[in-house]
């Protein structure tokens, strides 16, 4: 099924009216990959993908596929399969005629469509609801026509356009699954737009985080985890514990973080003065005497752990993730390990 | 004010046992409130019930003859039976005009903008002028010294002003202008009713304009087409003002409802009157029944997609 090599986004942009949805974005995709464009409700990733899809128009930039460019052609000889957020199935279409539609559009004959069709209804499990009508399936069951809609047809490319957020948690989670598992068996190459980090970071090959029609990062889920570039990116995967600090170089990648009583390590290079240091619930430890001292305050029980806010004595709240029960109202210690925490100055800081 | 002045005068203690007797009844699962619904039934009954059924008696009550003698006359006279077929030649293909020119304006003006609610305003214009005025209008626009005619000739398009009135032509142009609107207006809620998202998975799996809309949009919107069409014929059956005053009465668009009435009110024959209303009811519900029998060959559900 890759019959391509890669699909480049060359600088696109789109504008609605004055408001820039879309600036500027540069993205390779390459065949078989599995690309996630995450980022709050606003972000452009929604536009990005209709563009891509071409159901949207391009305000500059360029989009090629393999060298040659198809961002002036129509959705309908551009062959993407897309999976939208409300399915769209066709109401008055049975399952099966739905699954087929792409390819009578190409006009495949009919032994051969009958064949691929049923092949790809076994594919998604539905090969006993083939003559339903859209409105008699469950949430799940359409996902899984939709997906089956789209991948029928072979195309280079699949976008999906938040395809699980109408679904309940479990049910998300099954499909997730199963959204990986149809992207492996039948190699496709997909792009994947959530606003859901956790689907972000268990479904993707690379990751691209957009904020205000801007790419702010790519890279892989565990570069993205670990290594947030700058604090909006940061927020967006849970780092939670945001402090107003002093950074200062300590020595060669070792950075000083300190604010009032609090003084924490971190590694890297930043610029000493003002900056950001943030770090996850999860990271923070408790510790002995040389920790840093806190009141425990709210304690969440939730399930696994327990979530506490920490007071510190200047009055700011650090959240800790903790394997034991904690007591509101016990001084304790903690600390953070250095390569857990993450200093953000200047730009990079602006959330 | 009757039940003020009652409250006022009736002692106190008067209120409680109506309230007790109205918990009795719920108590023992007499629901009252369905007798609100009496008023509406006496109306339906005093202002259609009766008078079609009256209708229904006097037209078996002939002036001379057997019980059925009015629909046997109606039936042996070409000057009555036919008015059926001039009738029907009438409305139907304005009916078919209507929601034919309908259908196309409505499905290009199915994205919200400012050019859709300029037109909608424009065309909810003729509606409310109703077949009367716009009969009168076009009496004068179309008439040899009319408007249409000086402006043709004076730009040297026409050397003799275009014979319009007093012909099929000019009554298929009124009903046009007062019933598109009608039309347009049923076919654009139903057009926007379809979720456009639709279409947009129909492009991404190769299908161009023409085939969204022939394969996807067409068939969401036959039930719509059906109730429209149906609504509008029965707009175009019951014509009587422009048919008298643009058309030629007393000949080509004689329709049905100018026999009825020469029945009523120049031979003063009410029972043949009645019995030709009937028949109209009839012709109108047979063709109203065929269509909406059609309309449940098509896909009937929701015309949205997915739980969302």
């Amino acid at each position: 099924m890759q019959n391509f090599g890669e699909l480049r986004l060359d600088r696109i942009s789109r504008h609605f009216h004055t408001h820039a949805a879309l600036r500027e974005l540069d993205l390779t995709i390459k065949a078989g990959e599995f690309i996630s464009l995450l980022g709050p409700s606003g972000c452009g990733k929604s536009t990005a993908l209709n563009c891509i899809a071409g159901l949207l128009s391009l305000t500059s930039g360029e989009i090629r596929l393999d060298g040659k460019r198809i961002d002036p052609l129509p959705p309908e000889q551009r062959g993407f399969g897309m999976v939208f957020q409300n399915y769209a199935l066709f109401p008055h279409m049975s399952v099966r005629r739905n699954i087929a539609f792409g390819l009578e559009m190409r006009g495949i004959r009919r032994a051969e469509v009958n064949q691929r069709v049923e092949k790809a209804l076994k594919l998604v499990r539905l090969d006993n609801l083939g003559d339903r009508l859209p409105g008699q399936l469950s949430g799940g069951q359409q996902q899984r026509v939709a997906i089956a809609r789209a991948a029928v047809i072979e195309p280079p490319l699949v976008l999906m356009d938040e395809p699980l957020s109408n679904l309940d948690a479990k049910l998300r989670i099954e499909m997730r699954h199963e959204i990986r598992r149809l992207h492996n068996e039948l190699g496709l190459t997909t792009i994947y737009v959530t606003h859901d980090q956790d689907e972000a970071l268990s479904l993707s090959d690379r990751i691209v985080v957009m904020r205000d029609g801007v790419k702010r990062q790519e890279g892989t889920p565990e570069e993205l985890y670990q290594r947030p570039a700058t604090l909006d990116v940061a927020l967006f995967m849970g780092f939670r514990n945001v402090l107003d600090v002093n950074a200062r170089q300590d020595g060669v990648g070792r950075i000083t973080a300190e604010s009032g009583a609090v003084r924490l390590g971190a590694l890297g290079q930043a610029p000493s003065g003002p900056a950001i240091a943030a770090f996850r619930p999860d990271d923070v430890l408790l510790a002995g005497e040389e920790g840093q001292p806190a009141h425990v305050g709210t304690v969440e029980y939730c399930g696994r752990d327990w979530l506490a806010d920490l007071t510190l004595p200047d009055g700011r709240t650090v959240l800790m993730r903790s394997p034991h029960p904690l007591t509101k109202g016990d001084p304790i210690r903690f600390t953070v390990p250095p390569e857990r925490v993450r200093v953000f100055a200047g730009e990079e800081a602006l959330a | 004010m009757s039940g003020a002045v009652h409250n006022a005068a009736s002692p106190p203690s008067a209120a409680p046992p109506r309230t007790a007797r109205a918990d009795d009844a719920r108590a023992a699962g007499r629901d009252l409130r369905p007798l609100l619904v009496l008023p509406g039934l006496a109306v339906v009954v005093a202002l259609f019930l009766y008078p079609f059924l009256y209708g229904l008696f006097l037209s078996f009550e002939p002036l001379e003859g057997g019980a059925l003698a009015n629909y046997i006359r109606f039936f042996s006279e070409n000057r009555l039976y036919g008015t059926i077929g001039t009738t029907l030649w009438l409305s139907l293909p304005i009916t078919v005009l209507n929601v034919g020119l309908a259908l196309p304006v409505a499905y290009a003006l199915r994205v919200p903008s400012t050019s859709q609610r300029i037109i909608t305003t424009i065309l909810v214009v003729p509606i409310t002028l109703g077949t009367v005025l716009a009969a009168q209008g076009l009496l004068s626009y179309l008439s040899p010294q009319g408007w249409m005619n000086r402006a043709l000739l004076d730009l040297g398009l026409i050397v003799e002003p275009i014979r319009l009135l007093h012909k099929p032509a000019a009554v298929v142009i009124s009903l046009v202008i007062t019933g598109f609107p009608f039309a347009f207006l049923m076919m654009l809620s139903y057009v926007t009713g379809i979720d456009p998202t639709l279409a947009r998975a129909a492009a991404t799996l190769g299908a161009p304009a023409h085939r969204q809309f022939f394969r996807i949009y067409l068939p969401l919107l036959a039930p719509g087409i059906a109730i429209t069409f149906a609504l509008c014929f029965v707009q175009a059956f019951a014509v009587f003002p422009s048919a008298v005053m643009l058309g030629a009465p007393a000949g080509p668009t004689r329709v049905i409802s100018i026999a009825a009435y020469e029945a009523a009110f120049e031979d003063y024959d009410y029972s043949m009157a009645s019995a030709i209303a009937l028949i109209m009811g009839a012709v109108q519900l047979g063709v109203v029944a065929f269509v909406l029998g059609l309309r449940n060959l098509a896909y009937r559900g929701p015309v949205a997609s997915g739980k969302g």
